[in-house]
């Protein structure tokens, strides 16, 4: 009876420890250290939310550049990956289908969490001429979306961890100022 | 792979050499209750816990009141969370009006999180309400690991114990686990996750209009503190569908790197620990050695198999479910570390890695999680194996088998030898069902031998308590969430009921005097003859399974076939 007791009694007291005031505290801190990360890196843009930085959006348009295919559709509710077996057929027609959008590399394949916000410089730079092509652009026009890759890459996290990457909602909102401006 | 890619598996290996010490010396003080770095700020709110929940700190627990304390508590902890998944719709902290859960995924969840497997049949943020996330699965992730920690603490007293029959005090191991170890880990780790981009907060979804004019709802939530716990706490359960691929759960490629090591921070300590509370390290450092080697082994092959081509696919490099500031290196590191130790949470979709890759996290799942393993009751489950590895030398050289001065009987090999065939026997009967039932194979997506992995990659990712999937099983079906529940159940507890058992039955032994003749388990050979055990008893058992699964698809993707 007094085990009973005794586990009842412990199990509200780790909750309330480990369920209200460690997430609050963490919260709390959260709240006035990283506000803006804390609450979805979310990007404005005229007073109204455009997007998260961290969620990949749809881009259709030959207008701009293209995220990572996403089995999710695009929406977050839930989040998710195709899983698609390595020797799955559909999968291999789901990548002949995106060739002959004149898709490459990791463009080819959905991502783990279909909100892939980034992709490679080099899927980047491939996707200059059919940006160039669709809005018309001259070389010059081409040197300068090619620059605005470059700057737009994040390296490697201090040098070392991770892959280089374009966030794909920050590059697409910087052209479109780009090509206005002009 | 490149030189860069061979960094990103080098730099988690590092840290981990260096913080076991350190964390492993720093957890013999705290869960002994000697004093430590945090004894001043901390100890009052442990002697607190005392005090409310009417604990006798000093009280010493012979086997089986420390085993029914343990099965009590986890009792009243499925209760809790089976209710609070039932009934939030009523509930408070639920801005997204989320309805209440259907009893057998309840079930299921509540057995997957109290047993710290954290298997998800649900998807977090289309399922459950912000309270059930914190009140509920946070809470498990602690205190499920903290139990593992509890039964690591019972069987090692067993060893050191001269004679006396405790094993010591479950409250006590409970709270201290918690307090002084996983609540602090946690609470840092959270915050550098806020940092880098998790959310934490209560707030209800964002609605956005993209720029070419899409509609998103952002989902929000106090996602980094159960993340940081989540990856400490070898749980796995992730606060997303998408688990640590998610860009809000692991953001950047800093914070996976945290998380990476995290999941295997503390299982590995725990090997320092031992030897520590044991006072020879020695007999911890074998521990170490074996269990990095196997881990070392496998992500050996499964980068090999990850980087290869695929003849299937007609491609030189397959990034199907690998999102893109976590490349391929990072993915088959996690999907190795997680299944080593029995995490989980994965950062890349498993069911999309090659065949082979795909193959090693099932194998590191089918040795028993003891590679590392689950938090406490992973160290535990080597124990295990060391006992039987004793067992099996002392019958080939023909003498009683001892070891750290302790005579292994018959009892306890009876005992361990359970540990070791009843998951292993759930796996075999589990999938054996799903694959003669319409219920079973109803759940099935994918064609070819992949599919029938799928099936048997779940059985085997319950009964260790792992949780990691081939998500492309549909497994949210009454059919899979009873069967699955009831095989994470035999998983959890019929190995932490004798592996206690072990505990009482060697803590009531006086310890021999090592002679000079007696079996050494602190050397090379000691060593070699264990990983050879681990191998034979826990591969050998599931080989037709590996035979009729990724082995055989590795052989049809190479002829280039798809299904």
């Amino acid at each position: 009876m007094r085990t009973a007791a005794t586990a009842f009694a412990a199990l509200l007291f780790f909750t309330l420890l480990t369920g209200v005031l460690y997430a609050g505290a963490v919260a709390g801190i959260a709240r006035f250290a990283f506000p803006k990360q804390a609450n979805g890196s979310l990007v404005v843009r005229g007073g109204r939310v455009v997007g998260s930085e961290l969620i990949a959006q749809n881009f259709k348009d030959p207008k701009h550049f293209w995220p990572r295919p996403s089995a999710a559709g695009f929406n977050p509710l839930p989040s998710g990956g195709s899983n698609y077996a390595p020797s799955s057929a559909a999968l291999l027609g789901k990548i002949n289908e995106r060739k002959k959008l004149g898709m490459t590399r990791e463009m080819l394949f959905a991502s783990g969490s279909g909100l892939d916000p980034h992709i490679s410089p080099r899927a980047a730079h491939d996707q200059v001429e059919r940006i160039a092509a669709a809005r018309g652009l001259n070389e010059m026009e081409k040197n300068a979306v090619r620059v605005l890759i470059a700057v737009r890459t994040e390296g490697r996290q201090y040098g070392l961890l991770g892959e280089e990457r374009v966030n794909v909602l920050l590059l697409n909102l910087a052209l479109d100022e780009e090509l206005r401006r002009e | 792979m490149n030189e860069h890619d061979v960094l990103q598996i080098l730099i988690p290996l590092g840290l981990l050499v260096v913080l076991t010490p350190l964390l492993g010396g720093y957890m013999a003080k705290a869960l002994q209750g000697k004093n430590h770095l945090l004894s001043k700020p901390l100890r009052p709110l442990e002697a607190l816990a005392y005090r409310l929940c009417l604990v006798d700190e000093k009280e010493e627990m012979t086997w089986k009141k420390y085993a029914s304390s343990l099965l009590l508590f986890n009792l009243f902890g499925f209760l809790a969370l089976f209710a609070l998944q039932t009934l939030q719709a009523r509930l408070p902290l639920n801005p997204q009006g989320l309805a209440n859960i259907s009893w057998d995924s309840a079930f299921n969840t509540a057995v997957s999180f109290v047993t710290n497997t954290d298997w998800q049949g649900y998807a977090g943020e289309t399922a459950m309400s912000y309270l059930t996330q914190m009140l509920g699965l946070c809470v498990q992730n602690f205190l499920s690991a903290a139990t593992g920690m509890a039964v690591f603490l019972a069987l090692t007293r067993g060893f050191v114990s001269r004679g006396s029959a405790t094993v010591g005090n479950f409250w006590v191991d409970l709270t201290r686990s918690t307090i002084y170890v996983l609540l602090p880990l946690s609470f840092v780790l959270a915050l550098v996750l806020v940092w880098q981009g998790s959310v934490q907060n209560v707030a209800p979804y964002v609605s956005s209009t993209g720029v070419e004019g899409g509609a998103q709802s952002i989902p929000m939530g106090p996602a980094a503190s159960q993340i940081a716990i989540k990856q400490l706490g070898t749980n796995g359960g992730g606060f997303f569908n998408a688990n640590g691929a998610h860009p809000f759960e692991n953001p950047t490629p800093l914070a996976n790197l945290l998380e990476l090591v995290a999941i295997l921070l503390v299982p590995s300590a725990l090997t320092w620990t031992y030897g520590v509370m044991l006072e020879r390290r020695r007999q911890g450092l074998v521990v170490f050695a074996a269990m990095f080697t196997l881990l070392s082994a496998g992500l050996a092959a499964s980068l090999w198999a990850q980087y290869g081509p695929n003849r299937s696919l007609g491609e030189p490099a397959v990034i199907e479910g690998i999102d893109t500031r976590i490349g391929t290196a990072n993915c088959v590191a996690w999907s190795v570390f997680t299944t080593a130790a029995s995490n989980g949470s994965v950062n890349c979709a498993h069911e999309s890695l090659s065949p082979l890759s795909g193959g090693v996290a099932l194998v590191n799942i089918m040795v028993g999680e003891v590679v590392f393993g689950g938090v406490g009751v992973g160290m535990a489950g080597m124990l295990v194996f060391i006992l039987i590895t004793v067992f099996l030398s002392g019958l080939m050289v023909g003498r009683t088998p001892e070891y750290l001065g302790k005579k292994i009987e018959a009892r306890e090999v009876r005992m361990s030898m359970v540990t070791i065939l009843a998951p292993s026997a759930v796996i075999l009967i589990g999938s054996a069902a799903a694959l003669m039932t319409p219920a079973g194979l109803a759940g099935i997506s994918a064609k070819g031998p992949h599919g029938f992995t799928e099936v048997v990659y779940a059985f085997t990712s319950a009964a260790q308590n792992n949780g990691s999937a081939f998500e492309g099983l549909n497994a949210n079906s009454p059919f899979y969430n009873v069967a699955l529940g009831l095989v994470m159940l035999v998983g959890r507890f019929l190995t932490i009921i004798p592996i206690l058992a072990v505990a009482g039955s060697l803590a009531g032994k006086k310890s021999v005097a090592a002679r000079e003749t007696g079996f050494r388990t602190d050397t090379f050979l000691f060593f070699a003859l264990l990983i050879a055990t681990i191998l034979v008893v826990g591969v050998l058992t599931h080989f037709p399974s590996l035979a009729l699964g990724p082995i055989v698809e590795h052989l049809l993707v190479g002829l280039g076939r798809t299904f």
